[in-house]
């Protein structure tokens, strides 16, 4: 049996969670906490909210850049395949064409673009979430019940504890002026 | 004008009946994987389910005795199962284009129909792959259309249609899971976020993948949504095209064909939106969801339907046309004769017939918004796009160049049970769906709606919009 006294851990402060009513709202809200010059935190929205991304001054997607790198993977991959398994390895010689590139292009067209398709399509899924860092399943954002509504009708911002300005009771009181319907203080056990 | 307001001068409507909160939609739709299944699902599902018995007894029997117990014989070694194959990977074309290509277009109506149709695309296409996968014969020799070094040291043809195909099918179906995936990953974590019990929780928890609705993250889905949808859009394209070059490259009358491409791939279409709606009119009563499937989509895919019959009517002349403009005394008796007046001129009166007239219905606006019309007319346009496919398939190859070779294909009971298992398994995969998993896209149908304009102001008074509601529409000035 563990001693009573050891029973209460220490809790220090994981995020501060702020609630909105509405897409505008967090939308103003966010272009506040962004110009109050916070880095980490988040906005937490149902659905895209348009115009946020201007508002919590992120920068351009990457991932398009990570699905070109597949493209070209895939294409060089399906040529290279056909060339050497039809032309070098075992040169196959159907309509009189001669084995491989350059003769066969033509015929390589239809896999050249279903490869170069496929392994873009892996790079946009898999590049979206290892830019996103998912699947996390354990996040302290999920202490909060009302956040389940997060997914459903309401907005919230969230201001992580180890963002440089964060201050309890600063960070609490800026939130609540900026219109939020309820603040909470989420902590965890003290590691 | 925001992007959400109805073009009322177009005679516009809005996406979601007026007055619907954020949260009745994700009432509207989760509620149904968390309250008992109406009636009508079990109904379905049992025969559903029986049918897909019927489907596992044929194809056991066929691996048992082999493919003689099918139909197919000299000349007619395609029959039913290419046809069956053909009008599947079609079938799956609509959600492939309601998810992509009227997403890129900025088509917002499509919300209420993408997932489904998505789902669709997906059992659709596996009901297809079944079919060649039976076909080959020795089932467990399949591995050969893969470049899989093997003991014969012997590759893949990949100057051959038939392995296009192989790979134009596995992606397609490879990359529409992923999309359609992508598109359930913030559906599921509000069927996460509300659910009650544990297991409910770990399991879809566990497929939400932690998404929490972060503004980091949706940046990046989005791109990736744009992205899928801009790739998967030449991807159909290119799929039905692929399929139509298995028939296309060879020397058949009837099959050698250039319009074979565009043409299959109208017809997917048009095909693939009839079963849309099939399905949908379905769920839409078993489930009740008037409050997001409104007469509004289903008339503007009658539309569609219209659009691309007239496409199909226009391939189907054009086939005359080239037959009698190439001079060719194989086509022009193929088209001419062949096939409306051959053994087969029944198929033929059926395809033109579902395909080209029954469509022109939707001329009056008072037929294409009646329920009854439009459950009938898009269950008569699947089979007569089941008869085009069979017209091309059977009818070219029942007579051969030599009158001797001529000979009539009839399909056997182990046939006929093999299709009607598919279409089991088609709704027994669908029936699942709608029963466990979002079947109407939540977080993009709240996208589209008014509440999602973070500027709407509310001394706007917008027609069809209501006064603001508990704090649903709370302006900027009431911050």
């Amino acid at each position: 049996m563990e001693p009573k006294a050891a029973a209460a851990p220490r809790r220090t402060p994981s995020l501060v969670l702020a609630e909105f009513e509405t897409a505008s709202g967090v939308l103003h809200a966010a272009e506040k906490v962004h110009q109050s010059g916070y880095v980490r935190w988040d906005a937490h929205t149902p659905f895209p909210v348009h115009g946020m991304d201007r508002a919590m001054g992120l920068k351009d997607s990457r991932l398009g850049w990570i699905v070109l790198a597949c493209a070209l993977t895939g294409l060089s991959g399906a040529f290279v395949m056909m060339h050497w398994m039809n032309g070098i390895d075992y040169p196959t010689v159907v309509g009189d064409k001669p084995p491989g590139a350059p003769g066969t292009v033509p015929s390589m067209v239809p896999i050249l673009f279903e490869l170069t398709i496929l392994l873009s399509a892996f790079g946009a899924v898999f590049g979206m979430l290892f830019l996103n860092k998912l699947p996390r399943h354990h996040h302290p954002i999920f202490a909060s019940e009302r956040f389940r509504r997060a997914t459903d009708d309401r907005f919230f911002i969230s201001i992580d504890a180890d963002d440089p300005k964060f201050d309890v009771d600063a960070t609490r009181a800026f939130l609540e002026a900026a219109h939020a319907s309820r603040v909470e203080l989420i902590e965890e056990d003290a590691s | 004008m925001a992007y959400w307001e109805p073009v009322t001068e177009l005679g516009e409507a809005a996406f979601v009946q007026p007055g619907s909160t954020l949260q009745d939609i994700t009432n509207d739709i989760a509620r149904v994987s968390e309250t008992r299944a109406p009636r009508g699902w079990w109904i379905c599902f049992l025969l559903a389910l029986s049918f897909s018995g019927i489907f596992l007894f044929c194809v056991s029997y066929l691996f048992w005795r082999g493919v003689g117990v099918w139909g197919n014989t000299a000349p007619v070694y395609w029959a039913w199962d290419i046809t069956n194959f053909v009008w599947w990977v079609g079938i799956g074309h609509a959600g492939t284009l309601i998810s992509a290509i009227l997403f890129i277009f900025r088509q917002r109506w499509r919300t209420a129909i993408n997932r489904f149709a998505e789902a669709m695309t997906i059992f659709a296409v596996i009901c297809a792959l079944i079919f060649p996968g039976i076909h080959v014969g020795r089932p467990w020799l399949l591995y050969y259309v893969f470049p899989l070094p093997n003991q014969m040291s012997v590759w893949p043809n990949f100057k051959s249609p038939l392995l296009w195909d192989v790979f134009a099918v596995g992606t397609y179906f490879t990359v529409s899971l992923l999309f359609w995936y992508t598109g359930l990953i913030p559906d599921l974590a509000t069927l996460r976020d509300r659910s009650l019990d544990k297991w409910r929780q770990q399991i879809y928890g566990f497929f939400a993948l932690g998404w929490r609705g972060s503004n980091r993250h949706w940046q990046h889905y989005e791109r990736c949504y744009l992205i899928l949808a801009g790739i998967s859009t030449p991807l159909v394209l290119s799929v039905h095209s692929v399929v139509s070059m298995d028939f296309a490259t060879s020397v058949i009358p009837g099959w050698h064909t250039t319009i074979f491409p565009p043409y299959f791939v109208a017809g997917a279409i048009f095909s693939g939106f009839a079963m849309v709606e099939t399905v949908l009119l379905i769920a839409r009563s078993v489930f009740k969801l008037h409050r997001v499937v409104l007469m509004r989509h289903l008339e503007l895919m009658n539309k569609f339907l219209l659009l691309t019959s007239l496409l199909v009517g226009y391939a189907y002349s054009m086939e005359f046309f080239i037959a009698w403009y190439s001079g060719n005394p194989n086509e022009i008796a193929h088209f001419f004769v062949n096939r409306p007046t051959g053994p087969y001129w029944w198929a033929w009166v059926w395809m033109i017939g579902c395909n080209v007239f029954v469509p022109q219905l939707y001329w009056s606006k008072k037929l294409r918004t009646s329920i009854p019309v439009m459950f009938v007319v898009s269950i008569l346009i699947n089979i007569g796009m089941w008869f085009e496919r069979f017209v091309i398939i059977v009818s070219s190859l029942n007579r051969d160049f030599l009158p001797s070779a001529w000979g009539y294909y009839r399909p056997t009971i182990i046939d006929v049970g093999t299709f009607a298992g598919t279409i089991g398994v088609f709704f027994t995969f669908f029936l699942l769906f709608m029963r466990w998993l979002p079947m109407v896209g939540m977080a993009e149908v709240k996208g589209t709606m008014p509440q999602a304009d973070p500027h709407l102001a509310s001394h706007r008074k917008v027609d069809g919009v209501p006064a603001p509601a508990h704090g649903e529409l709370v302006a900027e000035g009431a911050e």
